[in-house]
């Protein structure tokens, strides 16, 4: 078991360094010179060629992968080329940010659409699957900013609940970004459950079928005891790796919605560096959200293990 | 008992053709038919929208800006004095020309390279698929942006930046289907028989898994529809003033409390496009039996 968990996060961390190479490659292909870029069209070529030598760029493609891989792992992500300030700390204040919506949003998607999926599932093709599967459909066929623009409608214009747009940057407080977090972690959680929902629809279907928990009945439990003890373990497995999967998503998803509201998150950041070509911050973003994509899937991984006790003993076994 | 001695050699029924199977069977399916006919409807709208309205979708006319639905304007004007029913039917063209393309490109593309990997196995299925999960691991929507910002928003860019994004799942759900199909007998027998990895991909391996790919082509176009009217939205899709419905969303919020129509009607022509693809894909994976376990993107 243990040489399957080495083995798993190897391969991780193998991917990780590929992506780290693709964001690097495709960030150096963007067109536009970054000396270029910070002195302006009129700059004499004199000037460019030393700043060029400033920031390195005269070095070799590999060279500078390496420097900034190198610092990456120290936490220095370079220097932003639009504010000046050092863009580790700045994507870290954005990030933290995004991270409060990305909580609540997970929260709210995962319990719901696992009370609705399941009980989708037990009243399998009687009114309350019509309704919630019916409803997922829906949530899956709209892109977040529709949900988003809705809720503002709602929840914004025609009761003036919640804020429809944040007026704080990014070093605003969890208390000042409190108000405005709910309605686009509703949108996102809405998009999101909506995945969810079906996928712990069909497993608990599939479990529901299984012969243990005929057993189970059989053995005169309570509808209630053979649903939470048996059926639900194995009906979350699956059920967990696409949570994780859209908990990459949310890095997406974030991007739209964290827009829509003025939201000062990653996203948001993003957005505003792929306008402003702030290389060094897309780099870092994209490497950020590379690894919370890899951990996830890690995570979900080693969790089924866990879970699973076949998944340990193939481990073993092979 | 005569009955029996005389009783007639049963005739068996000429099989049907493969084409009309497939369809039997998808007509068989209620969601997969409403799914296709709604789809249908779209695609007709976008074809005949000229015939469907007399404005035309990108004349400016300041004097009707930001009027509500009415008798001449059914879902009202926007801030230039657009009529937004015309521009919603006209919308449909950039959405679904984009879409389709990119899809159908995406599809072949993931299809091809899905299928040598199952054939070709080894050292290439290996490296391929370490490749594929680091490009994974990058959020489609930075990739889009860095495509669209290398080589500006034209609408052959949207379409190779969504085919770098979903190229590498269409290539996984394919290789995962072609590699069931490998090891069958006729799949070593055309390969004793020397053919080569095209022909047996042709021949032997696509025509087993077209409901897989057809499958596929349903569900990655719902999602091509999503990311790109998202891109729209953002500003990095279709540039004004074409009529597109994730652009016409970013136009109209602004003005939602005067006149939520135009920023209703494009969501709805959206959400039915995609309700639709949605239905058919569900509707075909279940009329034809492809176990398909849709993830999360």
């Amino acid at each position: 078991m243990l040489s399957f968990v080495t083995r798993r996060i190897a391969a991780a961390l193998g991917t990780l360094l590929l992506a780290s190479v693709l964001v690097f490659l495709a960030v150096q292909a963007l067109p536009g010179d970054v000396a270029t870029q910070v002195l302006g069209k009129d700059a004499t070529p004199d000037a460019v060629a030393a700043l060029r030598g400033q920031l390195g760029l005269d070095r070799p493609a590999w060279e500078r992968y390496a420097d900034w891989v190198g610092g990456a792992l120290h936490g220095d992500f370079g220097t932003s080329l639009v504010s000046g300030k050092a863009v580790g700390g700045e994507v870290a204040a954005y990030l933290g940010n995004s991270a409060l919506i990305a909580l609540v949003t997970v929260l709210f998607a995962v319990t719901g659409s696992i009370v609705l999926g399941v009980l989708a599932g037990l009243y399998r093709d009687r009114w309350p699957d019509h309704l919630i599967s019916t409803a997922s459909l829906v949530g899956m066929s709209v892109p977040e900013f529709v949900v988003a623009t809705v809720l503002v409608l709602c929840f914004s214009v025609a009761l003036p609940w919640f804020p429809a747009v944040v007026l704080y940057g990014p070093e605003a407080s969890v208390g000042q970004l409190l108000p405005a977090v709910w309605l686009p972690a509703l949108s996102l959680a809405v998009v999101m459950a909506a995945y969810i929902v079906r996928m712990a629809r069909t497993s608990v279907i599939d479990v529901m079928a299984s012969e243990y928990v005929t057993t189970a009945r059989l053995k005169g439990l309570s509808t209630w005891r053979v649903v939470t003890r048996h059926a639900l373990p194995s009906a979350l497995l699956p059920t967990l790796h696409v949570i994780a999967l859209n908990v990459a998503w949310l890095v997406g998803g974030v991007a739209v919605v964290e827009n829509v509201f003025n939201y000062p998150g990653v996203g948001k950041l993003l957005l505003s560096s792929v306008q402003n070509r702030d290389l060094p911050v897309i780099q870092a973003v994209a490497l950020v959200s590379a690894v919370v994509y890899v951990t996830c899937n890690l995570a979900a991984d080693l969790g089924a293990m866990a879970l699973n006790p076949k998944l340990r003993t193939r481990g073993r076994t092979r | 008992m005569t009955t029996l001695d005389t009783a007639p050699v049963a005739v068996p029924a000429p099989a049907p053709a493969r084409a009309v199977r497939a369809w039997r069977t998808l007509r068989s399916s209620r969601a997969a038919v409403i799914g296709l006919s709604v789809v249908a409807v779209h695609v007709l709208i976008a074809l005949l929208a000229p015939l469907l309205t007399s404005y035309d979708p990108i004349a400016n006319s300041a004097g009707e800006a930001l009027l509500g639905p009415s008798a001449q304007h059914w879902a009202g004007t926007d801030q230039y004095g657009r009529d937004v029913l015309a521009r919603v039917l006209y919308g449909g063209r950039y959405a679904l020309g984009v879409s389709l393309t990119a899809t159908l490109l995406t599809v072949a593309l993931g299809t091809v390279i899905g299928c040598a990997a199952a054939l070709r196995g080894g050292r290439f299925d290996n490296v391929l698929g370490r490749v594929l999960d680091a490009v994974l691991s990058v959020p489609a929507i930075l990739s889009l942006l860095v495509v669209v910002t290398a080589l500006g928003t034209g609408p052959s860019v949207i379409v190779l930046a969504i085919a770098v994004v979903y190229v590498p799942q269409v290539v996984r759900v394919v290789r995962g289907a072609a590699l069931a199909v490998v090891p069958q007998d006729y799949v070593t027998a055309a390969r004793a028989r020397g053919e080569g990895t095209w022909a047996i991909l042709r021949r032997e391996i696509l025509p087993n898994i077209t409901d897989v790919v057809c499958v596929e082509f349903a569900m990655r176009a719902s999602w091509v529809v999503l990311l790109i009217s998202s891109l729209s939205f953002l500003g990095f899709g279709a540039d004004p003033p074409t009529p597109d419905w994730g652009l016409m969303v970013a136009e109209n919020r602004t003005a939602i409390t005067v006149v939520p129509m135009a920023s209703l009607a494009p969501i709805i022509a959206l959400a039915t496009l995609v309700v639709g693809l949605n239905l058919a894909a569900d509707g075909l994976s279940k009329a034809w039996g492809v176990d398909r376990i849709r993830e999360g993107s």
